[in-house]
């Protein structure tokens, strides 16, 4: 049996770097809570992840020019749909975006447990006591 | 690493604010200063904000903006307000002295709607600091 450590950790370290990307994301949207126009923006961690996993059926491209579907987060950034408008055309919601910062923290937190704990097994296996 | 560029973002954004508060606490000591003509007056001066695009954009290996930053600070237009006071040294000849068209409820509201701003982004960096801190004992 070979060791395949990506394998092994499996989608939580990809989980991790989504989330990761998704909490700056969010703070640029509570950065911009008082920028005039501005158009709070979310990336959608359910679609990053399906790229991720194989058994899905990923999009076909059949033209060069096509959208191809990389892992880039950039085709799962998507505008928030604005709860109430502003009159400055600001979309931000201090309260929605708090909440999905607390939210995605605690999530980025799971995924680290997740993960120590499968380096800890590794650990106590390598280490053979 | 993303949670590095927060730094940035947040950063970038609690220079904004103090900047807004800055603007708001020259207007308040100014509220009272009066002059004798309608030029010389203080003009209250309102920040304008606007989202940055700079290297965090590659760091988050996304488009889009990053970050938050005063893109002009703006004099009011409001005529001063003129004001029949003939026994004060400050007045001109016909006995007018002119006082700076502030309004004090605007300007503590906008002071604490930046305090508030302020605060959100500093809570921000502390989450993500604590993430980092976690992120690097990872494995120990």
């Amino acid at each position: 049996m070979s060791l395949d450590i990506d394998g092994y950790l499996g989608i939580h370290a990809k989980a991790l770097a989504v989330r990761d990307k998704r909490s700056a994301v969010i703070a640029n949207n509570i950065a911009n809570v008082d920028t005039p126009n501005f158009k709070a923006q979310d990336i959608d961690f359910k679609q990053v992840l399906k790229q991720f996993d194989n058994k899905l059926p990923m999009l076909e491209t059949s033209h060069s020019q096509h959208m191809k579907p990389q892992d880039n987060l950039l085709m799962a950034m998507k505008f928030r749909v604005p709860q109430q408008g502003s009159l400055d055309g600001n979309t931000v919601n201090k309260d929605v975006e708090t909440t999905e910062f607390a939210r995605n923290a605690m999530q980025y937190q799971a995924s680290l447990n997740f993960l120590n704990s499968k380096i800890k097994t590794v650990m106590t296996a390598l280490r053979g006591e | 690493m993303s949670l590095f560029s927060i730094f940035d973002i947040s950063g970038s954004a609690l220079k904004a604010q103090s900047v807004r508060m800055t603007t708001t606490a020259s207007n308040m000591s100014n509220a009272d200063v009066v002059s004798s003509s309608a030029n010389t007056t203080y003009r209250p001066r309102y920040p304008v904000f606007q989202s940055i695009q700079q290297q965090a954009n590659a760091a988050m290996e996304l488009e889009g903006n990053a970050g938050a930053q005063v893109s002009a600070i703006n004099e009011s237009t409001k005529t001063p307000i003129k004001r029949y006071e003939p026994d004060n040294p400050q007045a001109d000849s016909n006995g007018y002295i002119y006082a700076p068209n502030i309004n004090v409820v605007e300007e503590m509201t906008n002071m604490i709607s930046a305090s508030r701003s302020y605060q959100m982004n500093v809570e921000i960096m502390n989450t993500s600091k604590q993430l980092m801190q976690k992120t690097l004992q990872l494995g120990q």
